[in-house]
């Protein structure tokens, strides 16, 4: 009998997520002794477990480790997305404090469920191996589903509850299978060891036809996840049926994880296959981006326009996922960097638009009709301020964060010599302005058409400003955000 | 007395593999029954786990990866089924039906 030995374990590199996964645990324990009515307390907690492990990464920076047998990974990219994970968590929660009583659905287990899906992306964005990638995916997307359908008896959240988990389990089958055919062409389920084969070039014709169909595979289950063309149609419906705020971290959260890892993959196994997977993701950002933005023009429910919008801003990201591909090492490093900086003016732009439509909502009252937004200016000012400034942000309007996130994906992916390409995307990033400058346009010049909500609760005045401010800041400001994601060096630059 | 991996050769065992992942797929795509959609992912899952044990046997036999990972791919099966079933029954009460295509109130 072989003695079992246990490799020394780095904590540094496990240390956020054993805060998040451990204060989780503890707080579902700690539930059980809080009276129902004090609930909130909970949320409070759990923001406080959030802060903690965001001020625990701060002396981890500058670290490039990685432990349990190469599985997980911290670097300078893990760490950027981890500490975007927890602000997005953290601004969540802070929506969520007051939503949940006035929806009748507050329990314990919703502030525990968002800690558990922020470790589950948590995982996705340190995972330096295949099983990582694919445990920390149904980490997050089984948390998604329960929390999707959270708002029981309402029939509308448990169908989209449903539909999710249909569809999220579907595409989980495609990414194991291809997770399986990948280590059965290389041997290994580590992405770096995959991409050490690749580049030594020993591979067999047979062993290069189950690498490519796996890569295919994983690429079509992770296009799920993100809501990217033609894998989106789940999204709307599951978009307008969630609880607001957890729509919010659906449409921040999950996608941001869900592209933190494929770039990854991408770059660290898949880096010699370029020539091969580039042309059909930029087919299908193009893809993405018709469908998304085609869709957001019709809509008069301002919540389905905003998940046909998030289907667009996959498309962007897409453009940035291929430059950061790259065989050139500047387009490649720019790429990198375009993706951060898209998904962290992106994730405060949303989890802001998805703030105002809370505080627009009352209790058993849908409020995201565009008519509920006439007037808005002369009702409440500053919801009508934040609603505007995330509306042209998402259109790419300076000076807000998304015009710097644009502005560099279209820059990476010229300089990647997507030429043609990148003038698409930038003509319908011009067209797609207009659905939002409707938005605004019906704030400012529509008269009234309801009665004044009701008055703000001060989590959720908190939570909304500080997505504003963070768009605001990302605009005027962006020197910060862009000296961070240039310290960010990936896969075989790295 | 030849060993298994000799009488049986490995794109026999992918065969299988592949062949089962497509009957559940053919399962999820055409089933209306919420259960039976399960049901054909539940077979896709049983597929690759399959698959990932092949690889492990025939080429891999002393790195443990492969069997380790459809250890993995079961509890998450598990899992899954778990919040699926639970789902499924929610939408009963409310609903009196466990068909897809009956359960559409989001459309537009």
């Amino acid at each position: 009998m072989t003695e079992i030995i246990i490799p020394p374990i780095d904590w540094r590199v496990a240390a956020q997520l054993s805060i998040i996964f451990g204060w989780a645990s503890v707080l579902l324990v700690i539930a059980l002794f809080v009276p129902r009515s004090r609930t909130r307390i909970i949320g409070y907690l759990a923001i406080v477990g959030v802060i903690v492990a965001a001020v625990a990464g701060i002396p981890l920076w500058g670290v490039n480790a990685e432990t349990f047998s190469g599985m997980l990974r911290l670097d300078a990219y893990s760490l950027t997305l981890n500490w975007l994970f927890l602000a997005s968590t953290a601004i969540t929660i802070a929506l969520s404090l007051d939503y949940l009583p006035r929806q009748g659905i507050e329990r314990s287990e919703y502030y525990v469920l968002v800690l558990f899906a922020t470790g589950g992306m948590m995982l996705l964005a340190q995972g330096a191996d295949l099983i990582i990638l694919f445990l920390g995916l149904e980490l997050l997307s089984i948390v998604l589903y329960v929390l999707t359908g959270f708002a029981y008896p309402r029939i509308a959240s448990e169908e989209a509850g449903m539909k999710y988990l249909l569809i999220g389990a579907f595409a989980g089958g495609f990414v194991v299978f291809g997770i399986a055919l990948l280590y059965g062409a290389t041997g290994s389920m580590n992405l770096r060891a995959i991409g050490e084969t690749l580049a030594r070039q020993a591979l067999t014709p047979e062993e290069r036809t189950y690498l490519l169909a796996g890569a295919a595979l994983v690429v079509v289950g992770f296009g799920y996840k993100v809501a990217m063309a033609p894998f989106h149609m789940w999204a709307p419906d599951v978009y307008e049926g969630a609880p607001t705020p957890v729509t919010g971290l659906l449409s921040v959260g999950s996608k941001a994880a869900g592209f933190a890892s494929l770039l990854r993959f991408l770059v660290e196994a898949l880096a010699g296959e370029w020539q091969i997977w580039a042309p059909v993701l930029a087919a299908l950002a193009i893809a993405t981006l018709a469908v998304g933005n085609i869709g957001a023009l019709t809509q008069q429910n301002v919540k389905r326009m905003l998940a046909y919008s998030s289907i667009g801003h996959a498309g962007y990201i897409l453009f940035g996922v291929i430059a950061a591909g790259a065989t050139d090492g500047v387009a490649g490093q720019r790429g990198v960097e375009s993706v951060l900086l898209y998904l962290i003016a992106y994730t405060f732009t949303n989890l802001g638009a998805f703030g105002v439509l809370i505080a627009l909502e009352q209790r058993g009252e849908a409020a995201w009709d565009m008519g509920d937004l006439a007037g808005l200016w002369n009702r409440r000012p500053w919801l009508a301020i934040a609603m505007a400034v995330c509306m042209l942000s998402l259109a790419g309007i300076p000076p807000t964060g998304g015009f710097w996130g644009k502005l560099y994906v279209f820059t990476a992916a010229w300089l990647a010599g997507m030429g043609w390409i990148t003038v698409i995307g930038v003509i319908i990033a011009a067209v797609a302005a207009f659905y939002y400058l409707r938005i605004v346009a019906q704030m400012f010049m529509a008269e009234p058409a309801r009665e004044a909500p009701l008055p703000m609760d001060r989590a959720l005045r908190v939570g909304l400003t500080l997505a504003t401010l963070g768009v605001l800041i990302l605009g005027f400001i962006p020197t910060p955000a862009i000296d961070l994601v240039q310290r960010v060096v990936l896969g075989v630059r790295g | 007395m030849p060993s298994i991996t000799e009488a049986v050769p490995l794109p026999w065992v992918l065969t299988l593999a592949g062949a089962l992942f497509c009957v559940g797929l053919f399962g999820a795509l055409s089933r209306r029954n919420t259960v039976g959609i399960l049901l054909g992912i539940e077979l896709m899952l049983n597929a690759v786990n399959i698959n990932l044990v092949a690889f492990w046997r025939y080429l891999e036999p002393n790195v443990v990866a492969g069997q380790t990972f459809a250890l993995f791919v079961i509890t998450v099966a598990a899992a899954e089924a778990a919040v699926g079933l639970a789902m499924i029954i929610a939408i009963y009460r409310a609903r009196q039906t466990v068909n897809a295509d009956e359960v559409d109130s989001l459309r537009g």
